[in-house]
């Protein structure tokens, strides 16, 4: 309520799903097998795809530089298996698209041992050099986004970066990896904090996690290093909490400006298992190979946390794992903002933080729509009070215009709380989606016409 | 090898496992202690006006929706509720063909115009028992005393008055307590009230219990507390100040309180979901202007009792409370839409 707008460690409304991730917390973190075929799409991450720099038949060692960064929003893309590139071509990716990607045939007897590159020493190098090797690393969000980090990472001219958030919050339901991650790749962590401190110029870091995971926050209390200025801040269980802007809120008691990025306040996020992976990669001068990967849901039969090579085909994942017969929704990602699998003959890629596999009996399909009754529950839920009930009843009546003007559609980050709640199961984050599309759309032929 | 065909649909892809028509169902049952007790209280009688309202709804709802060529809506029971509603605030002795015709309203008028379930801007039982106190004056204003030691034998003569024909009522009626007061200056005491030892429509006379369905729902989650309490809140301070200014004239307060219909309004009525307002303040501004306009129109109107009016009145500025009580977006500094 506006009238009680005292700060309480937490941002306002959110919703509490299920967790269902007791299955998989206790479980350590496995090597997966690697995949005699490994296919990498170029397109992996936000911003311009990676340019290839190898050929057909070429020989290939784990780590080698495959593709350089399109551009300085995008990274490059090093060899995930020591092999032989069979065919470079277009690749199926998630989203239904075809993207150009690399095949590369995985040699079988291989070691599989990381190629070397050149070390970043923390305590030396400038915040540019640092900036640079985290690009030249193929560091990408791994919460799930994929935003190139280096991007993310780089404070504006005329802003100041004061605290350093490091988002170990895990909000989705069923998913892991941070939770493992932090529980064992504690020094990874620290190193990779130490890199992030020096590239942003923030004084303060603070990690952020829920209190489903009070281990982890126990244990990370324990092992921060004398002279690092990192601090620990557990919070009540909550979704979204981990999208950047609620945690921003729930730390600091601090509102990012619409349509800003939490640099306006003083502030950077980074995932978790990015910062570890920026801990473990620099100091080699390695680019990513590899992930950790929760994959649970009813139909897995050997659930667990992976580290499984990026490019490894999800239907050899799935094959590995074992899965029922019944198999009938495969997602990527969490229940709630996770994207449903059409293909199987995709791949993983950079942001896959977890697979979920629900059977038929699993899912409630075809759960009947009422017409909104106005009951109120997406008010309570939306973690930026936004009015989902009216939105909703404009994008029936296809009023993209006034969602943006009056309503603030462009702000819903499409947590889907909304749509979690309504018990009418109208699909209103999907109906804002689709809007927020069409407002883009209309805005840039506006543009092209005023142009022409 | 896995071959299999994959459903695909837009996150999220959990939901909290609620349901309109669960929440309508469970009003319903929150319905049920009131429609027992009225029964108990003006036996036969009360049952069949009930049956009767109910029943009309249902069947209209079922009717309009096979004319317009829909599937029947009446799974969700929502009309089942409107017919309830209307059942529960007509006088017991009240003629059937009445009764029947306002069910055909509530729903004809009062929800199917507007486009159906979500889209009635006023509450359709209220919109029926608005038109059946325009159309037929006397009737519904005759009561029938309760706890008569015959009620579970015989049923009032009125009750079978021919369609379109004016009832003959039997010689006793009692008043309400609201119209004692009014028109009598008498008043009833609170403990009558609350335990509906008294003469009113079929549900409105025993307060605990209108009380107690409503906490059920709000314990559920599938009621919003603010409207009820709102509602008595603001009639019990209202009625209290001027209770305090001069006793002799103004009833105290829990006389307006726990008599008329305004138990029942505040639990059942003020807080249909569709015709009240979405958000917290909003719902409190809501329900205060009930309360006030209640308690207004009976001391100071020509009418003994004004839940419905003031109901009806509310509904009706709902959608401009909703646009003027807004959040403020995360973000940002704006609260109501830029011109």
């Amino acid at each position: 309520m506006a009238f009680f707008n005292f700060y309480k460690n937490t941002f306002k409304h959110g919703i509490h799903p299920p967790e269902s991730k007791d299955e998989t917390n206790g479980l350590p973190i496995r090597q997966f097998p690697f995949a005699p075929v490994i296919i990498l799409p170029m397109a992996q991450h936000i911003g311009a795809p990676s340019q290839i720099v190898v050929r057909e038949g070429q020989e290939v060692h784990r780590g080698e530089l495959l593709a350089k960064a399109g551009g300085y929003v995008s990274v490059p893309m090093h060899a995930p298996v020591s092999g032989i590139i069979r065919k470079i071509g277009n690749v199926p990716t998630i989203s239904g698209k075809m993207s150009p990607g690399i095949f590369i045939e995985t040699f079988p007897s291989s070691t599989q041992e990381v190629l070397e590159g050149k070390p970043i020493d923390p305590d030396t190098a400038t915040s540019e050099e640092i900036l640079q090797g985290i690009q030249d690393a193929g560091i990408v969000g791994l919460g799930g986004a994929a935003f190139p980090t280096h991007v993310k990472l780089k404070v504006p001219e005329g802003k100041k970066c004061e605290t350093l958030l490091i988002n170990g919050v895990e909000c989705e339901p069923f998913l892991t990896t941070d939770h493992r991650v932090m529980l064992e790749q504690e020094s990874d962590i620290f190193t990779g904090i130490k890199y992030l401190l020096k590239a942003t110029g923030a004084e303060k870091a603070i990690i952020g996690i829920e209190a489903n995971k009070q281990d982890a926050a126990d244990f990370l209390a324990k092992h921060i290093p004398k002279e690092l200025p990192v601090s620990i801040k557990v919070l009540p269980v909550k979704y979204p909490q981990g999208a950047e802007k609620m945690l921003v809120t729930s730390i600091l008691g601090k509102e990012v400006p619409s349509k800003g990025f939490p640099i306006e306040v003083g502030v950077v996020v980074v995932n978790v298992a990015t910062t570890a992976e920026i801990g473990r990669l620099l100091p080699h001068g390695r680019g990513i190979q590899e992930r950790v990967i929760t994959i649970t849901g009813p139909g897995v039969k050997k659930k667990g946390n992976y580290l499984i090579p990026v490019g490894t085909p999800l239907r050899f994942v799935l094959e590995q794992v074992g899965v029922d017969e019944e198999i009938s929704e495969v997602y990527m990602g969490g229940p709630m903002m996770g994207v449903a699998v059409s293909n199987l003959d995709i791949s993983i890629v950079k942001g896959t933080s977890g697979i979920l596999v629900f059977t038929k009996k699993d899912i409630n399909e075809s759960s009947k729509i009422y017409p909104c009754i106005k009951c109120g529950a997406c008010i309570d839920a939306c973690p930026i009070l936004l009015n989902p009930s009216k939105l909703g009843i404009l994008a029936k009546f296809e009023a993209y215009n006034e969602m943006a003007l009056d309503y603030n559609l462009m702000d819903c980050f499409e947590c889907g709380s909304c749509t979690y709640v309504c018990p009418s199961h109208i699909p209103l984050v999907q109906y804002f989606r689709l809007s927020k599309r069409i407002v883009r759309k209309r805005e840039a032929t506006k543009k092209e016409e005023v142009n022409a | 090898m896995l071959k299999k065909t994959l459903h695909i649909s837009s996150s999220p892809h959990i939901n909290k496992g609620r349901s309109t028509d669960a929440i309508m169902k469970n009003v319903v049952w929150a319905l049920m202690p009131v429609v027992f007790f009225s029964v108990y209280s003006f036996g036969l009688n009360s049952l069949l006006v009930i049956l009767t309202a109910t029943l009309a709804s249902v069947l209209t709802e079922h009717i309009l929706c096979k004319l317009s060529k829909k599937e029947t809506t009446i799974a969700d029971y929502s009309a089942v509720i409107t017919g309830l509603l209307l059942g529960l605030t007509l006088p017991p002795s009240f003629p059937l063909w009445m009764a029947f015709v306002g069910g055909v309203i509530g729903i004809a008028l009062g929800k199917y115009v507007f486009g159906g379930l979500g889209y009635n801007v006023f509450n359709p039982a209220l919109v029926a028992r608005a038109v059946l106190q325009a159309a037929f004056p006397v009737a519904i204003t005759t009561w029938h005393p309760a706890f008569l030691s015959d009620r579970f034998s015989t049923i009032s003569q009125s009750v079978f008055t021919w369609p379109f024909m004016q009832p003959q009522f039997d010689a006793i009626s009692g008043a309400t307590p609201l119209s004692a007061f009014k028109f009598d200056g008498i008043t009833t005491p609170t403990l009558e009230l609350a335990f509906g030892q008294i003469s009113g429509s079929t549900g409105e006379t025993c307060a605990i219990i209108i009380a107690l369905g409503g906490l059920y729902l709000i314990a559920r989650n599938m009621m919003s507390w603010r409207i009820p309490v709102a509602v008595l809140l603001s009639a019990f301070v209202l009625s209290g100040a001027l209770y305090l200014i001069n006793s002799d004239i103004y009833p105290s307060p829990f006389f307006m309180l726990f008599s008329g219909g305004l138990m029942l309004g505040a639990v059942f009525m003020a807080t249909d979901m569709v015709s009240s307002p979405i958000t917290p303040i909003g719902l409190w501004i809501y329900g205060s202007i009930i309360g006030i306009l209640t308690i207004v129109i009976r001391l100071w109107s020509g009418l003994p009792e004004g839940v419905m009016y003031s109901i009806l009145l509310t509904n009706a500025i709902s959608p401009h409370i909703d646009n003027v009580i807004r959040y403020r977006v995360y973000g940002t500094n704006r609260k109501t839409k830029v011109a």
